[in-house]
């Protein structure tokens, strides 16, 4: 199943990709392909912005801003004032 | 769910996507015994689920009971390992913790439980509670370096939002390896040398598991239903003058419908409804929820006009928050509908009601 197109705040810098292919195992839905020896995305949209690959890449090569993509957590953040959280603590 | 969770997620008072603390009790898991080894006895705990977990599994689906549903962090045993055996890594939401062990049957195995203040892998992990400081730190607590000779830890591929796992590396001398996404397909990922697949590591929105969490998105929309009968309530005793039970709650019945159209309806049948953005799938399906009952029963023009207005409004509303639940949603996705739907949902509602004191 695919959400909203071109959405997702997810980058890849190739320059700092070694290829050593750990989004590739982290991402829940297959963002990733290895291609030449590095990390490709292959379909942007299919990412949901979990942050696996940012936090496990321990070259810097990802960027993505990682959140809850729910509509509770995030009207709860409005009335806040805070980032979108989930509700259960 | 994910989403939800997605759960997720609204959780904070009736039901709970999460889990989450009620109190700050534990809850019991049976213990069969110990096992001996250089940092002392290790419960272990049984692979078989019992009547209490099930039903414990099945109250926490309808939220029923304020009560915790987390386990004691530290280090459990499954079956006899030795110093050589897999450890295994996950969150102290006993849910959690029962499907990890029920996969585990035939594994001589440790389970490493971590503090995630008895919520899930997957909404510890967005939290940082499953995370890179809580798992070094818990391998430190436990005395794992003298429990286990082989270096390694194994964690649910959901955990990894959380955990940099290089960090653990270096911090600890334990390399995390990431196992599969669901707990069942571990006996699969150890026989094919700890390496998971795509389809292992891929996750998916099944029926099953939307299904599960209609309980969740039924206790849910109860808020919002209230309101709505509090308000037909108002407007019958405007009409009619009095206050009748009768009128009111067959004029509430669409309401209801509406609900179960965007709790359970929608998100049964996802995949199938026409549009990628959750609002406008609730509200197609509202609308075609009117036509349908419009047909068997005519209300009149005003209150079709009404149901027009509202149900599908309600539906929209109910299933924009089923984007807390799900497990494909992202943050800038959810923002973005959310700027066009609430506005839109609330205009909507709002002359439906003003109608109907005309």
């Amino acid at each position: 199943m695919k959400y909203l197109s071109n959405v997702s705040t997810l980058r890849l810098q190739a320059a700092k990709c070694t290829g050593c292919g750990v989004c590739l195992k982290v991402c829940p839905h297959a963002v990733f392909v290895i291609k030449n020896k590095k990390a490709v995305i292959v379909d942007l949209n299919f990412c949901m912005e979990c942050g696996a690959c940012k936090m496990n890449c321990s070259f810097n090569a990802l960027e993505v801003k990682s959140g809850v993509g729910c509509a509770a957590g995030i009207i709860a953040g409005a009335l806040r004032g805070t980032e979108a959280s989930c509700l259960c603590e | 769910m994910n989403k939800f969770k997605k759960v997720d997620c609204g959780c904070d008072t009736i039901a709970n996507c999460c889990g989450g603390p009620k109190t700050e009790k534990h809850s019991q898991i049976a213990v069969l015994g110990g096992v001996k080894t250089k940092a002392g006895d290790i419960p272990v705990v049984s692979a078989k689920l019992g009547f209490k977990d099930t039903l414990g599994s099945w109250r926490m689906r309808w939220g029923f009971g304020r009560y915790s549903y987390s386990i004691e962090p530290g280090i459990y045993a499954v079956g006899k390992p030795k110093n050589t055996s897999p450890v295994f890594v996950s969150a102290n939401y006993k849910m959690s913790f029962d499907k990890l062990r029920k996969a585990l049957a035939d594994i001589d195995c440790f389970i490493l439980v971590l503090d995630t203040k008895g919520i899930n892998v997957w909404c510890a992990a967005g939290k940082g509670t499953f995370g890179t400081e809580e798992l070094i730190k818990r391998i430190k607590a436990v005395n794992l370096e003298k429990i286990v000779a082989r270096k390694q830890v194994i964690l649910p591929q959901l955990g990894a939002p959380g955990v940099a796992a290089h960090i653990v590396a270096k911090k600890t001398g334990f390399k995390p390896v990431y196992g599969p996404v669901r707990a069942e397909d571990i006996p699969l990922f150890m026989k094919k040398g700890m390496k998971a697949d795509e389809k292992m590591r891929s996750v998916e929105f099944p029926f099953k598991e939307r299904i599960v969490l209609a309980p969740f998105e039924i206790i849910g929309s109860l808020k919002l239903l209230t309101v709505a009968f509090v308000l037909l309530s108002v407007i019958n005793l405007f009409k009619s003058g009095g206050l009748n039970i009768q009128n009111t709650l067959c004029s509430f019945l669409p309401y209801l419908g509406s609900a179960f159209v965007g709790a359970v309806l929608v998100p049964a049948l996802l995949p199938w409804i026409p549009g990628k953005s959750f609002a406008y799938k609730g509200w197609l399906a509202g609308l075609l929820y009117v036509a349908v009952i419009g047909n068997m029963w005519f209300p009149g023009t005003t209150v079709y006009f009404t149901w027009l207005l509202i149900l599908p409004a309600i539906s929209a509303f109910i299933v924009l928050n089923f984007t807390g639940c799900s497990t494909y949603t992202s943050l800038s996705g959810v923002k973005k509908e959310m700027r066009y739907a609430i506005p839109l949902i609330v205009v909507s509602a709002l002359i439906g009601i003003v109608l109907n004191f005309l």
